[in-house]
């Protein structure tokens, strides 16, 4: 098994540093962007709301909407077809242009139109088909494949494109800025649009009403392939349908934002065809444009190819409400650096990619990428239909989990894995799924389990079977846990204003006890009695390597010993953020509504509770003072997307401390992830934003703070100095 | 060029005209052609507007597809403008209102003052009921044609690379 995660490995290594750069530049731009641009809209979670509810409705209704469709497009004059997969798709394209004897078709970027793979159908009947986004050309010059949703030349530098066109078409005067190849490629595709015999379009949006499409473009492309030739074949999924033309400006207003950070995009045409613009022959000096026919010639090519089966999947289901804006593919670390090429099937990549492929083309293209997802939960927020993305990936792991026969290994690790899952999980994930288990064998055996852990032999063993990086320095266990610590000490708070149970985490419990015992002594200080009883984990391991059985049993046992503290009106504190997280978002899917609610609301991290606790007028000099102390703090993806960085700062900057935050979207180690040995490079690569963010003149001598357990040690792995949890700096 | 108003669309109109870097001057149907012959690069043409206008001479009115080819300017009416974005919407006529704002490189909308929205849903608003009676096709515009896909910002991708509102007040 090694040998295929080697090759990986070393794919990755090839297209961090061949493509990575030009697509960190461009996503983390566009991502910028989108921050400001939604920033400043008012509205911005009522247009989610509203485009969520139309899209919900819309897939609820497809098939109606599709008959709805039909009248509207055929009162129009023009015609729908809806193909259950690419070959019917094709077939029906291919026998439009050999109804036209079409020798040529100029085309506008549209993703389903890649999934059919409709320009090499076309090449077999003699068809030649020429891109016209620009981006997409330059991908077809190049013989590549998109490598972004919305972007598919984003991985290529204006320097990569110069020298391909300088080698493709071997120019006289070879174009060089981007002025330059602009005009070259405008000049270019400008005579094969003028003398095509078919448009090809995709479509945004389709509206059931009316029969009108909504196709977006900065470049204007689509306008032109649209009305120039006198045959348009637009093609799209069946899942693009919206009832009508008064729920298009939600979509739009939030499409262009979401993706590039731009209000609107430059055109969005809203075609009603046939057109009844005339037909142009630019060779006609004579026939004034009013006086020339507008016979035109319409087809809407809406294809099923796996989405009315997806439409019933309970789980894939939220994929049919994508609107392919490409925001979970610029704000996802790990897309910053390798890209579609790494991250991305046969058709879609990014985020939400592995949900499309898995629903299109199988779970082994999504197999092929789906890791690349550490549910790190950066892209929710910002997803315009407020898709939960990262569940659709544990899902589809899930799913690629039990498609797997047992391999050869299965026997070393049947002791360690108590779970609930098929014998033929990767090694690797049952390890890490099973980290629970494994850390209390070695605070039981610590410190001998460290001293083995690290040996040459172990660390080889672990490598070659379960895929642990060598050069990763594994957790330290400690003997003494804190669950163990506090049953012997006896409570300090005499008259307590609360009764807290804070949740003892499977890394505080084991690794990182100190930051564990600072917590109860903040609190304690803080005048709120503490329980630590002993519990399971959240599930968060086993539920980031798609083990959903497995973590689902975790949340029964969790919210079973901690119902009777709730009864008892005790809150529930959280030192790791992705356990609180946990509960907040995931534990949705596994426990009765009102348990999730019960437990949502009376759960806090513990630098938002000790945030509560100070503005509710708990004495701040009981913790230790900042006085002026400077601090780098990184908050955890997830504390971010629940919205908890600023309870931190806010506390740390009350005690006199200076902060400055991080802003890169994650450290890179996102959990088991960097531990991996296909993923250890990328990870450390995503993590160099981190260090170079915390190595500036301003940050240098600043002490590290961070929030999550692998923030923690990925910092540690990435910076001379230490770091440490923000509790832990203020622990009395 | 710039002028003032105390009309809130209005200015939210011309501020995000500016941003876009699109050119906006207001005129009179009195003054409309020889505001309008001052604007155009030659060749220009147009399709005829559905406002009480003349266009100067410079202007060639229901242009053949080959004087099209060779035109630097086009003219074309707007059915509305949306304030907020500085968009504006372009119908597709069977004079070629579609082709004209497209191809050459210099795009004049012309719209009247009365017709600026506040936003976009309203103009989808009454878009909407002209696609469901009379299949009506039209553009939102936002800006000149752009594209960044050859490592930076370019305009002028494959429509015009500048725009010049017209705006009439009545
Ligand atoms: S899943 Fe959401 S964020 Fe990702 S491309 Fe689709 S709509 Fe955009």
């Amino acid at each position: 098994m090694s040998k295929g995660k080697g090759d990986k490995a070393a794919e990755i290594r090839r297209l961090m540093a061949t493509e990575g750069p030009a697509i960190e530049k461009n996503t983390k731009g566009f991502n910028r962007k989108r921050q400001e641009a939604v920033a400043d809209l008012e509205n911005y979670e009522e247009l989610r709301t509203r485009v969520r509810e139309i899209k919900e409705d819309a897939i609820d209704r497809l098939p109606e909407l599709l008959e709805q469709l039909r009248t509207a497009v055929e009162e129009n004059g023009g015609n729908l077809y809806i193909a259950d997969d690419a070959d019917d798709a094709n077939r029906y394209i291919r026998d439009v242009a050999a109804d036209h004897d079409a020798e040529s078709v100029v085309k506008s970027k549209s993703m389903t139109t890649e999934e059919l793979e409709v320009n090499d159908a076309l090449a077999e009947d003699g068809v030649d088909v020429v891109e016209t986004d620009l981006g997409e050309w330059v991908v077809q010059v190049a013989g590549e494949t998109p490598s972004h949703l919305i972007a598919p030349a984003i991985h290529r530098s204006q320097e990569s494109i110069a020298q391909l066109f300088k080698e493709h078409f071997d120019p006289e005067d070879p174009p060089e800025t981007a002025d330059e190849l602009t005009t070259f490629a405008r000049e270019k595709l400008g005579e094969r649009i003028r003398d095509a015999d078919i448009g090809m379009t995709g479509a945004n949006f389709i509206t059931a009403d009316s029969g009108t499409m909504a196709i977006v473009t900065s470049e204007g492309n689509a306008r032109k392939c649209a009305v120039t030739p006198d045959t348009h074949i637009a093609v799209s999924g069946v899942e693009k349908v919206i009832p009508s033309t008064d729920d298009l400006s939600p979509f739009l207003e939030l499409l262009a934002r979401s993706g590039t950070g731009q209000d609107l995009t430059a055109y969005v045409s809203m075609l009603t065809p046939p057109v009844d613009s005339p037909t142009l022959d630019f060779d006609d000096d004579e026939t004034p444009l009013s006086e020339r026919d507008s016979d035109r010639e319409f087809h809407l090519v809406l294809i099923d190819n796996g989405r009315m089966a997806m439409r019933e999947d309970d789980q894939l289901r939220e994929t049919l409400y994508c609107i392919r804006c490409g925001q979970c593919a610029n704000s996802c670390a790990n897309f910053q650096h390798v890209g579609g090429h790494a991250f991305g099937g046969e058709t879609y990549s990014g985020g939400i990619g592995t949900g499309w492929e898995a629903g299109i083309e199988g779970l082994d293209t999504a197999a092929e990428f789906n890791d690349f997802c550490t549910g790190c939960s950066r892209c929710v927020n910002g997803c315009p239909t407020k898709i939960d993305i990262p569940w659709i990936n544990t899902v589809v792991r899930d799913r690629i989990n039990r498609g797997k026969e047992p391999e050869g290994y299965d026997f070393l690790v049947e002791g360690l894995t108590p779970d609930e899952e098929p014998g033929g999980l990767d090694l690797d994930k049952r390890l890490f799924g099973n980290f629970e288990t494994l850390a209390k064998l070695g605070s039981a055996t610590a410190p001998v389990s460290n001293w083995i852990a690290d040996t040459g032999p172990a660390r080889w063993a672990l490598e070659r079977v379960a895929g642990v990086d060598a050069r990763r320095d594994l957790p330290e266990f400690q003997r003494e846990t804190l669950v163990d610590w506090f049953e012997k000490r006896v409570s300090t708070v005499s008259d307590p204003t609360r009764e807290v149970v804070l949740y003892p985490d499977v890394y505080t419990n084991h690794v990182q006890v100190e930051r564990g015992k600072a917590a109860v002594r903040v609190l304690e200080a803080l005048g709120v009695s503490v329980r630590v009883p002993p519990m399971r984990s959240s599930g968060r391991a086993p539920l980031s390597q798609g083990m959903v059985a497995t973590a689902e049993e975790h949340a029964h046992d969790v919210y079973g010993s901690l119902a009777e503290h709730l009864d008892a009106g005790r809150d529930v504190v959280v030192i790791e953020p992705s356990d609180l997280a946990m509960f907040d978002r995931e534990y949705e899917r596994f426990l009765p509504d009102a348990s999730v609610e019960r437990l949502q609301e009376n759960s806090y991290e513990i630098m938002e509770y000790v945030y509560g606790l100070l503005e509710n007028g708990a004495d701040a000099d009981t913790l230790r003072a900042g006085d002026g102390h400077d601090v780098a703090y990184h908050a955890h993806c997830q504390q971010r997307t629940l919205g908890l960085e600023a309870h931190t700062v806010a506390v740390l900057e009350d005690l006199g401390y200076d902060v400055l935050t991080s802003d890169v979207e994650c450290c890179g180690m996102a959990g088991s992830f960097g531990y991996k040995d296909t993923y250890y490079e990328l990870s450390m690569d995503v993590g160099d934003d981190l260090a170079e963010q915390f190595s500036t003149t301003e940050a240098r001598d600043r002490t590290v703070v961070a929030s999550g357990t692998s923030c923690l040690e990925q910092l540690d792995a990435l910076l001379a100095r230490p770091a440490t949890h923000p509790v832990e700096l203020i622990a009395p | 060029m710039a002028t003032t108003t105390t009309n809130p669309t209005l200015s939210t109109f011309e501020e995000a005209l500016a941003d876009l870097g699109v050119e906006l001057t207001r005129t009179t149907v009195d003054d409309f052609a020889a505001t309008l012959d001052d604007i155009v690069r030659d060749p220009a043409v147009g399709v005829a507007l559905p406002f009480d206008v003349e266009y100067p001479d410079s202007v060639t009115v229901d242009p053949t597809p080959a004087a099209l080819e060779r035109a630097e300017t086009g003219v074309t009416p707007a059915s509305f403008g949306v304030a907020n974005y500085g968009s504006v919407l372009l119908p597709s006529t069977a004079d070629g209102a579609e082709p004209v704002s497209l191809y050459p490189k210099l795009h004049v909308p012309v719209l009247r003052a009365s017709d600026v929205l506040p936003d976009l849903p309203e103009a989808l608003d009454r878009f909407g009921d002209a696609a469901r009676d009379e299949d009506l096709s039209a553009i939102v515009a936002t800006g000149p044609s752009a594209t960044a896909d050859m490592g930076k910002l370019v305009l002028g991708a494959h429509g015009p690379e500048a725009v010049h509102v017209v705006m009439l007040d009545e």
